[in-house]
């Protein structure tokens, strides 16, 4: 935990981790006997469903999960079809979860015959699930269109260390995706942003700009403002703008997609232990949180939190049969004595969050509005939506309000009563 | 996989840091910071001022826990901002005041200043200057400094500095030395005269970060703009500025008052407005209106302002005009 300076009129200095000599080392995750696949899609049910409890599936295979969508997703193991649930997860967002038993590998051959037509834009059609967040078919079917791909080299989070490590140890297969990027897509414009802190720098007619990485400058909005010079309106991503973003990993598995005529089916996940210090980790994606931390010798009891993604921007799991997804970039564990409560007490107007805020946002205004409830309010006075959602604003709060918390609600419940407005409005 | 079922994780939003700052940490550290001055106030006056700070301390830690229970609300004392709002109002007040004076103004400073408004962070005003202020105005002949320190004599001007001009003119300050006035030799609050202590606190605050240089600077800035503007208009008519920095409440205004959270503004333009605005009001108190000392109501009447002011901010990025 990165503590108040001494000398406090001086901004904290939040780097984000660099990929040193201790990480070189990877550890493998065997396959677990079960794992779970997960996607994200509030129409379907369980029950509508064109796959049933029992089905074979093999790895790599295509999975089309309804007649009438052209949601899929790729198995990542060989196996049958055990369990099929959704749960709920954060902000109310539902996920159908589809759990397989595996046994022993057996590649499916449709995505390497799809690739032995040349020029084939099918081959598009298997890379949804491809490792790396976001998910990477935002970036081919955004509309409008996307003009300018930024592959990060760097992570976003503090601790966090998957892309640089990917950066560094598959740097040749990187800029070999980036050609077949820029042929699938057909964007000429692909920038790299990669941490100033890199062993080795390369000078080739890559387009690479070194970033000092830190925290929040890592996070994709900012790096649209420091870098690009542009401004993301409030309320819009990058992508509104026409600025993709795919991470390092992504792009090394899409050379390996086209070298192995195979969709990469492992994940590279940091995984920042109790103490603070880190791992680095390839498991299948699908294999349960509680499987990669028994691998690795890494004990949880009662009262610890576990994490999915860093420090600022993670997300906490209640279950550590909860699965790694495509877009699991790290796993923290908190011992339960390193947990610091949020209280519910007043904001004495104090201006840390002012003067830590990246896009000036006036939270402390902002914050007395979202307790209260007057959302509307509080995008119109006090620029909620200019959040970039760095969380930097609990970090550094004397009174230990759960201001990145209230900001989130904010957004969520202003989000549900537009959406609902809109509903009414068509009817 | 059983195992893991009956595990317990606590379940959180992110932030899942903290830079461990708290608000008791911070009042421990602007009491810390107090203490030269406060200890130097006890060291010239002895005993009776002892008395004065520690009585204040205790009586607003005592008001409120009273509060605290009266309004069902947890118990806040531990938190310090009571025992701070209790030394500072004690450093303000001369060293023979009597202890129903100090009973009564820190259940001003308490209860009418901070809790009826919803404690910490409600109150609009400093709770010290609202309950200083109000003694002032109700027993102004106890808190004059001139009458309460009538047995003390330490072979220098015994007459409180401010109210020396005041009275008899701008010439009157040659009676003191500005040095002298600077190592706390002058007639004053318990800790509000000693100019090198109160001074290495302020520091000691600013770089910790636990105020503001921008309202400390602008406050001491002001003071001494206004008070030289006052000078060049009437040449021998006013005091020397820095006599009006070292003198009265000037510095622990600037230090210790000024700054107070919740009635000062967060944004940068804001609390060089506020802290200019504080000492120019301080400056016309003392030379045309009918106070001595104006830096308590020139720093109330800032706080009244303050809302208004902190709407002065800049656009936050991604903001459509």
């Amino acid at each position: 935990m990165i503590r108040r300076p001494f000398f406090g009129f001086l901004k904290p200095k939040l780097k984000v981790l660099q990929a040193d000599e201790e990480l070189q080392a990877i550890q493998d995750i065997p396959l677990p006997p079960r794992i779970s696949l997960t996607v994200k899609n509030p129409r379907i049910h369980p029950e509508n469903l064109d796959l049933s409890i029992g089905d074979d599936v093999k790895t790599g295979q295509k999975i089309i999960l309804t007649a009438r969508s052209d949601d899929y997703l790729i198995s990542t193991a060989t196996g049958t079809i055990a369990e099929i649930s959704e749960i709920t997860s954060y902000l109310g967002q539902t996920f159908t979860v589809i759990s397989i038993d595996t046994r022993d590998d057996e590649e499916d051959e449709e995505f390497a015959e799809s690739m032995q037509i040349p020029h084939n834009n099918t081959v598009r059609d298997f890379f949804n699930q491809l490792p790396g967040a976001p998910a990477f078919s935002s970036l081919l079917g955004f509309d409008p269109p996307i003009n300018k791909i930024v592959v990060t080299g760097v992570d976003r989070d503090l601790l966090v260390a998957t892309n640089q490590y990917v950066f560094n140890k598959e740097f040749e297969e990187v800029v070999n995706g980036i050609d077949i990027l820029k042929d699938i897509t057909s964007i000429g414009q692909i920038k790299i942003i990669a941490s100033s802190d890199i062993t080795h720098k390369h000078g080739n007619d890559l387009d690479i700009v070194y970033l000092d990485p830190r925290y929040p400058d890592t996070l994709p909005k900012m790096i649209v403002t420091n870098v690009f010079k542009e401004t993301v309106p409030q309320g819009k991503s990058p992508e509104d703008i026409g600025i993709g973003f795919v991470t390092a990993e992504t792009v090394s598995c899409l050379t390996k997609a086209y070298r192995e005529k195979r969709i990469p089916t492992d994940k590279i996940v940091t995984v920042i232990r109790q103490n603070g210090l880190i791992l680095i980790a390839r498991a299948r994606i699908g294999t349960h949180v509680g499987h990669i931390l028994d691998t690795l010798g890494i004990t949880v009891n009662t009262g610890d939190r576990v994490v999915l993604g860093g420090p600022m921007t993670g997300h906490t799991i209640h279950s550590l049969d909860t699965p790694i997804s495509y877009d699991t970039d790290s796993i923290m564990v908190q011992k339960a004595e390193d947990i610091v409560p949020s209280f519910d007490t007043y904001c004495f107007n104090c201006g840390e969050c002012i003067r830590i805020c990246p896009v000036k946002i006036p939270v402390n205004m902002l914050i007395r509005l979202l307790e209260n409830g007057f959302y509307e309010e509080a995008a119109d006075q006090y620029n909620l939506l200019c959040c970039v959602e760095c969380g930097l604003c609990s970090y550094v709060c004397m009174a230990h309000i759960p201001i990145f918390h209230y900001i989130m609600l904010g957004k969520h419940e202003l989000a549900k009563t537009h959406n609902s407005s809109e509903e009414t409005n068509v009817r | 996989m059983s195992d893991n079922q009956q595990l317990l994780l606590v379940s959180s939003h992110a932030p899942f840091w903290h830079n461990m700052s708290s608000l008791t940490a911070k009042n421990y550290n602007i009491m810390l910071a107090a203490l030269p001055a406060a200890l130097f106030g006890v060291w010239q006056y002895g005993m009776p001022a002892l008395g004065v700070i520690s009585l204040s301390i205790s009586c607003s830690m005592l008001w409120e826990l009273l509060m605290n229970l009266i309004m069902k609300r947890d118990v806040s004392i531990g938190d310090g901002s009571a025992a701070l709002t209790g030394l500072l109002l004690s450093m303000l007040l001369p060293a023979i005041t009597p202890w129903w004076v100090v009973v009564v103004g820190t259940f001003v400073a308490i209860v009418v200043g901070k809790q009826i408004y919803g404690g910490v962070g409600g109150n609009p005003f400093n709770p010290v200057l609202v309950a200083f202020a109000i003694l002032t105005l109700s027993w102004k002949g106890i808190l004059d400094f001139d009458t309460a320190l009538v047995n003390y004599d330490f072979g220098y001007c015994m007459i409180f500095p401010l109210g020396a001009i005041k009275h008899f003119g701008a010439e009157a300050a040659s009676n003191y030395d500005i040095h002298a006035l600077f190592m706390g030799h002058q007639t004053g609050g318990i800790g509000s005269v000693f100019g090198l202590g109160l001074i290495i606190g302020g520091v000691y605050l600013l770089l910790r970060g636990y105020i503001r240089w921008e309202i400390s600077l602008s406050y001491l800035l002001a003071v001494y703009i206004t008070e030289t503007l006052f000078c060049l208009s009437a040449p021998g008519k006013y005091a020397d500025p820095m006599f009006h920095i070292l003198t009265g409440y000037t510095l622990i205004g600037a230090f210790f008052l000024a700054t107070e959270d919740s009635s000062s503004p967060v944004n940068f333009i804001p609390m060089l407005l506020y802290g200019a605005g504080a000492g120019l009001l301080t400056i016309l108190i003392r030379n045309i209106g009918a106070y001595a000392d104006g830096t308590v109501l020139a720093i109330l009447i800032m706080s009244v302002a303050n809302p208004l002011m902190d709407k002065i901010r800049p656009a936050a990025i991604g903001r459509e005009i």
